[in-house]
């Protein structure tokens, strides 16, 4: 099971890439008493029968794994959301994308942690291939608010397969979520 | 501490560059692909990568290094797992893989060529095998 917000937000990330997404937009905003997130892609997409097969723990597409059963990522943040008694909208269609919105009360007992966001936002850009990441970021109680695209980062410190590259880019990330001065 | 700015990244990328260069070793490749799947992220691959990255900077062998992340790899029951293919040394896959066996498959698998012993695993999970 997922530890933390970021996580499951890069599970989703995960999915977009294996579903042929030229551009992800990952958002993340704590506001209003909720942890707030979006994963939305232009990937291939899901119809009605697969999105309701994408909650079954005991269904995945095949396409990786022809003989595997199991498809937990989905599953896991759904369950999650269930727990903390958290909110979820999942808007699918082949050919137009997916998109995920989903809300965890701030506040609550069982909600996850929030977790690394310039981790996350490291490893979302680090993956192959040559697709477009957009993460926006928003925290008015801390002073944070960023948005980073991966054609950006790539355009300033080369490659993100590369350590130094990846040391930079994680160093320019964690800048980005630092608060403002004089905000705790 | 202020937000750095991309042009900032930027100069800072040129200044490091040099020192790379520098500090070049052999020029051969070296891959070391996390799996960042589902099985990965919960087992924590997210830290394993974060040591890998960073014992790589330290050992200076960036430049000769390229570190990927992949989906799963099929070895769920022992994740978060790394594989490693450099010349001279057998592909290996590594399981269980924390924060602490990372540090170790780079200083004494890519630095040392030595196998890394207790996490060294070969096949996937049963269900996934093709017949």
């Amino acid at each position: 099971m997922h530890f933390s917000v970021s996580d499951f937000l890069l599970d989703l990330v995960q999915n977009s890439i294996e579903a042929g997404a030229r551009t992800v937009t990952v958002r993340v905003v704590e506001d209003r008493g909720l942890i707030e997130a979006s994963v939305g892609d232009d990937g291939k997409g899901m119809d009605e029968a697969v999105k309701a097969k994408a909650m079954d723990p005991f269904w995945t597409d095949g396409e990786k794994h022809a003989r595997r059963r199991v498809g937990l990522g989905i599953p896991f943040l759904v369950h999650a959301l269930r727990q903390a008694g958290g909110d979820w909208e999942l808007e699918s269609a082949p050919g137009s994308g997916t998109l995920w919105r989903f809300s965890f009360p701030a506040d609550g007992v069982d909600t996850p942690p929030l977790g690394d966001m310039a981790g996350l936002a490291l490893s979302a850009m680090a993956f192959d291939g040559d697709y477009e990441l957009v993460m926006e970021r928003r925290a008015p109680a801390r002073g944070t608010e960023w948005t980073v695209r991966r054609s950006e980062l790539r355009d300033a410190v080369g490659e993100l397969t590369d350590a130094g590259s990846l040391t930079l880019a994680r160093a320019f990330l964690e800048s980005q979520e630092e608060p403002l001065d004089g905000i705790e | 501490m202020a937000k750095m700015t991309l042009d900032q990244l930027r100069k800072l990328r040129e200044e490091k560059k040099g020192d790379m260069v520098r500090r070049e070793v052999e020029g051969k490749e070296i891959q070391i692909i996390v799996g960042m799947g589902t099985c990965g992220i919960a087992a924590g691959a997210k830290e394993a990568f974060d040591a890998i990255v960073q014992t790589v900077d330290e050992n200076g062998i960036a430049s000769s290094v390229v570190i990927r992340q992949t989906g799963c790899m099929g070895l769920c029951h022992v994740e978060p797992t790394v594989e490693v293919v450099m010349p001279g040394m057998p592909a290996t896959i590594y399981g269980r893989v924390d924060a602490e066996v990372a540090r170790q498959i780079v200083r004494r698998h890519v630095v040392e060529k030595n196998l890394v012993e207790n996490h060294i695993y070969d096949r996937p999970a049963v269900d996934i095998v093709k017949k």
